[in-house]
């Protein structure tokens, strides 16, 4: 891999501390060029193409592959079947932890979802491999698919999401329910959702002896080693996984797939270097997504339309094979101040590949229910949808009683309101058009996802020459980690950027913890905060140890580091460089390692959650039903800030997410095949440029003495949420049709005219 | 991929005998084929590459009036024709509707006539499709057909034709030039498609070896130029192909509509003349009851072939748009959003 040449915005830009600063992605330019080596473009000499067959049916079993018609074919080197691979050291059907998902890498001839790894095509050229792959022709036995929400008896499954308890109680909710004066019953469906990364799964796999040498995008670089030492029985340190960029992860690339255990397989087949890309449609089955979800809300509300009681049931799909499920109903938990809450889970078990983590799980789909469901209640309460929300504001948790750690919701209701113009919203629906006679509708959610933390290490160092480097696996997915946790790492070490060279996307750096759960910068940076100090530490022993030193004997004032220099606390008058320090010392550099973790004692006291506002306008057309949104401002408290530019970026996104669920994105399930019927781009709709109205994203300070360190508190996915009940809001406010199948279409409203 | 031979001919006459041979196929600017390639969908023997002939790429104003545009001229080169949009603007705000930037600059016109449906059960070579595989049965019927055919459709076959380009052309009489293995022809562009019947498979008259050389649009086309527009229904802004679409282009005298012409796309295998609406429109007010009265006999014969029924009832409210937005007169300049419901919002909301 190339040196990575990061730039940064000028100098003059930043003031003192990096963080705060609002740089350019450092890796702009390079991606901006063509530059960025993403994991497919990696040719080393010998390089061999694998590509996989898939299964065609969601459930039975092959028959028959034609290996000798494939492996006539000009190009064509080997073929991988169940019956001619390498052996894996363990069997992959055995969790060996919770973060360890079943795959399918050829062990048997069972086919348990459509678009199924049933072989792999090894050849000189990918159109050989490719063209190898389409001769191999399977036959199958075919057995029923289980199709949909209703496919099967339902079960109550042990946990939900990340070992969250599948049922929450609080108070007696069938008392708050028949105590209310108001009441919605209602049912919501969210469609399967698959994660379309721009950059598909990819992998280059190479065996030198037994070293492997693996270029592969990663959310999570030290569990996929993890996971690929225990599957092929090596050691870790023979194993080195690069992944600098990402196009893309949201989930899909945080746990090891069947499809790059197969690329490794391959490698070790053919005793070549393998490349391994995923087509578009074959990322509809391997690699996760976001199960359908159907969700009934039972809101209860006295007459002055406080809540009395919430109840919220999600229906979900796994797999017949293994568990994951969406937690959807858990996004009832902290919003909104219910005496009585419960929250439940059931799921039913389809020939699909198993759901996993997409981009706020649970919270996205509980989130466009309860927020919808909570418009509908302020509707029947004769209440604006802002004043409902703020007459139930939840003071502490609701469901813990804990109070939090901070949150700044108040102000995000108040500032977006007021940029948003809510205050001159009509209550009652289909009352607003445009001067084109467009029926204007506004709708609002709320935003919240937990502030998570997970665990991570890094590496300081600093250097005679007046330079530092901050070394740690992190993961730059286009979330920009790149600059920002470069920007932590200057500021934990005293110098200007551009003199810390800051090392991530590689295995061979101690381990940054998964990128996921919106906890990547804080959990990373918390990790270079420590070892900055730490490595800060050293250095300050050295000079307050050495009476040579103008900061000898400040051991108990302390020092400060700033702009390369260690200056005494209580006399900024005595001061030396870290090369005057190090030099005299007599050593080329100083390192100390450090790490970063979540506070259990400070969890057990806080509920600790990012919030927001979004606010959404949208108009449709009153015959067509065809829906546009116009406007959409969000504000969101998230803790401490640490580079605007792309916190703003990564906002926008989520609020397009937000969006793109409410009135886009949905795979289409065949329901007797079981077969997605549009696993493409042209035809899996996600908005276009002319879709995304002007977005205006309010980022409200909020300060967290509590979540960690730095008080971060993560914005990668509490953007989608309240964004996507918004949009739905303002249709219904825009038309007066309620939709609950999501995402919304046109027929939906060519109800009315 | 499957191994083809890759032609490319001097001369028409050239490109015609190579095209005739079996599993030969033409290939322009590949915008829908190598998709197809890509998916097993098509697999041709031997694609015979027809962007290198002379001749094909002119717009012509011809001495009687008529417009004659070259099977190679692109999408975008067409659409940004000042004086083509400015004479048929129905057919350029149709072109800019269509696909996306990049697309229309590389799609040619005959690729345009010629592109296959987006029926996925098409697409999806694991599923029964009497188009793709003749006599295999019909998977989109009982299948996830919301976007199926209302008009024209057999138990064989319920896909639609995906272009916009071919309805306004379509309503304007358009006449495509073919060059064969007898020799030249030209044949109205209502008689191109086939519908479905018991031969989905046969989706044009087209004969091997048939090369559409250019379209041509009739003097009397001109006379729609102020009043035509081009209306498409689509689940996003941009990128979508039309769940309903119209053309209506209207010649108003002395306040009546002297000749109406309307077509729908999305609706059938072929473009959807509907003469019976443009029957009751002539000689009448342009007026909201007239425009009903149209859209009720445009969708007469029309009945679901799925999950569908709501494309009738859309479809009918387009027709009524399209035909006000029509006699309401073409826009000075292409919409931002052509031919959107929102193309009437001032100027570009977003950035």
């Amino acid at each position: 891999m190339p040196e990575l040449n990061l730039t940064s915005a000028p100098a003059h830009l930043r003031h003192g501390s990096s963080i705060g600063q609002p740089l350019t992605r450092r890796d702009g330019v390079l991606k901006v060029k063509g530059q960025a080596t993403y994991a497919a473009d990696n040719h080393p000499p010998g390089l061999l193409f694998a590509v996989i067959a898939v299964s065609n049916i969601a459930h039975g079993r092959v028959t028959s592959l034609d290996v000798a018609a494939a492996k006539r074919h000009p190009g064509v080197v080997e073929v991988m079947t169940p019956d001619h691979k390498p052996p894996l050291a363990i069997d992959p059907e055995i969790k060996t932890n919770p973060f360890v998902f079943r795959m399918e890498v050829l062990q048997s001839n069972e086919v348990r979802y459509a678009n199924q790894p049933i072989a792999v095509v090894i050849a000189e050229t990918l159109e050989a491999a490719t063209e190898g792959a389409v001769l191999l022709a399977p036959r199958y036995e075919t057995l029923p698919a289980l199709v949909g929400l209703d496919a099967g008896k339902s079960y109550v499954p042990p946990v939900v999401g990340v070992g969250n308890p599948t049922e929450n109680h609080l108070g007696d909710v069938t008392a708050g329910l028949a105590s209310a004066d108001k009441q919605i019953d209602a049912i919501y469906e969210t469609p399967a959702q698959y994660h379309n990364a721009m950059e598909p799964h990819a992998i280059v796999a190479h065996w030198n002896g037994d070293r492997l040498e693996i270029d592969m995008p990663t959310q999570g670089l030290m569990l996929s080693l993890a996971r690929v030492a225990e599957l092929f029985g090596i050691a870790h340190d023979k194993i080195h996984i690069r992944s600098p960029f990402l196009g893309g992860g949201f989930g899909s690339k945080g746990l090891m797939a069947g499809p790059p255990v197969l690329g490794i397989m391959a490698a070790k087949l053919v005793g070549k270097p393998v490349k391994l890309v995923l087509r578009r449609e074959q990322m509809y089955g391997p690699v996760g997504h976001r199960a359908p979800t159907r969700q009934r809300l039972r809101i209860g509300a006295d007459a002055e339309g406080r809540l009395t009681a919430l109840d919220h049931h999600a229906r979900t799909v796994s797999s017949t094979f293994d568990d994951f499920y969406e937690p959807a109903a858990d996004a009832s938990h902290t919003l909104y101040a219910a005496p009585a809450i419960r929250t439940s889970h059931d799921a039913v078990r389809v020939n699909t590949g198993t759901p996993l983590f997409m981009r706020a799980p649970g919270e996205a789909t509980g989130s466009i229910a309860l927020e919808s469901a909570i418009d509908e209640m302020a509707w029947a309460c004769g209440m604006d949808p802002l004043a409902f929300r703020l007459k139930n504001y939840a003071e502490v948790e609701p469901i813990t009683g804990k109070p939090f750690s901070s949150k700044a919701l108040r102000a995000c209701y108040d500032q977006g309101a007021a940029r948003f113009g809510w205050a001159k919203r009509s209550l009652q629906p289909r009352q607003m058009r445009d001067d084109a006679g467009l029926l204007v509708g506004w709708g609002m959610g709320t935003a919240t996802f937990p502030a998570l933390m997970f665990q991570a290490e890094a590496r300081a160092v600093l250097r005679r020459d007046g330079s530092g480097a901050m070394e740690i696996g992190a993961h730059d997915m286009g979330q920009g980690a790149w600059t920002a946790l470069a920007q932590i790492a200057a500021d934990e070490l005293g110098l200007d950027i551009e003199r810390v060279e800051f090392k991530a996307g590689s295995s061979d750096l101690p381990d940054a913890g998964i990128a996921g759960g919106s906890a990547h910068t804080a959990t990373a940076g918390a990790a270079i905060h420590s070892a900055g100090a730490a490595v800060i530490a050293k250095l300050a022993d050295l000079a307050t140890n050495d009476e040579r030193s103008p900061l000898f004997g400040a051991g108990n004032a302390g020092v400060i580091a700033r702009d390369g220099r260690l200056t005494r606390r209580d006399d900024e008058s005595r001061s030396e460089s870290y090369g005057e320090i190090l030099a005299r010392a007599g050593v080329a550099e100083v390192e100390a390692r450090g790490t970063g973790a979540p506070n259990p004692a400070a969890m057990e006291q806080y509920a600790m959650h990012a919030h927001g506002a979004v606010f959404a306008e949208v108009k449709v057309d009153p015959e067509l039903g065809q829906i546009r949104v116009t406007r959409m401002v969000g504000a969101f408290a998230a803790g401490r800030i640490v580079n605007p530019h792309l916190v703003r970026s990564q906002l926008f996104g989520g609020m397009i997410w937000g969006l793109s669920f409410a009135l886009h994105e949905e795979a289409i399930t065949d329901r007797r095949s079981g077969r997605i019927m549009n696993a493409n781009l042209g035809e899996y709709h996600i908005p276009v440029n002319a879709d995304v109205p002007p977005l205006d994203v309010i980022t409200v300070e909020e300060h967290d003495p509590h979540v960690n360190a730095l008080g971060i508190k993560g914005v990668g996915e509490i953007g989608i949420t309240g964004s996507a009940g918004a949009v739905a809001n303002a249709v219904w406010h825009a038309t007066g049709v309620r939709v609950r199948r999501f995402p919304i279409r046109i027929e939906d409203l060519l109800t009315q005219r | 991929m499957k191994q083809f031979d890759y032609v490319r001919p001097a001369t028409v006459a050239e490109a015609v005998a190579a095209a005739a041979q079996p599993g030969a196929t033409y290939l322009a600017a590949g915008t829908n084929l190598l998709d197809l390639m890509k998916g097993n969908i098509s697999r041709p023997d031997r694609l015979v590459d027809v962007t290198h002939l002379d001749g094909l790429d002119q717009i012509e104003r011809l001495a009687d009036g008529s417009l004659r545009i070259g099977a190679l001229v692109s999408n975008a080169d067409l659409a940004h024709d000042a004086e083509f949009a400015k004479t048929y603007p129905a057919v350029a705000e149709a072109l800019l509707s269509g696909a996306s930037a990049q697309l229309r600059n590389a799609a040619t016109v005959g690729g345009n006539l010629l592109q296959r449906t987006r029926c996925a059960y098409f697409y999806d070579t694991a599923s029964r499709c009497n188009k793709r595989e003749a006599g295999s049965g019909c998977d989109a019927r009982g299948g996830e057909n919301r976007t199926h055919a209302v008009l024209g459709w057999s138990e064989s076959c319920i896909a639609t034709h995906p272009s916009d380009f071919c309805v306004p052309l379509l309503a304007l009489d358009a006449i495509v030039e073919i060059e064969g293995r007898n020799g030249r022809r030209e044949i109205a562009l209502d008689e191109l498609h086939r519908l479905p019947g018991h031969t989905p498979e046969r989706e044009t008259v087209l004969e091997p070896g048939d090369l559409i050389l250019a379209v041509r649009l009739p003097p009397a086309a001109r006379g729609f130029a102020a009043h035509a527009r081009y209306l498409k229904v689509r689940e996003r802004m941009s990128y979508a192909f039309a769940i309903v679409s119209a053309a209506a282009a209207l010649r108003i005298e002395d306040g009546k509509v002297a000749e109406a012409r309307l077509a729908l796309g999305g609706v059938a295998a072929k473009p959807w003349r509907a003469r019976a609406a443009e029957d009751v429109l002539r000689g009448v007010a342009p007026t909201a009851d007239a425009f009903q009265e149209a859209a009720w006999r445009a969708l007469a014969d029309a009945k679901p072939s799925g999950d569908n029924s709501y494309k009738i009832e859309l479809a009918r409210r387009i027709v009524v748009r399209a035909l006000t937005l029509a006699a309401a007169g073409t826009p000075a300049r292409i919409p931002a959003l052509p031919a959107s419901p929102f193309a009437s919002t001032s100027g570009a909301i977003h950035a």
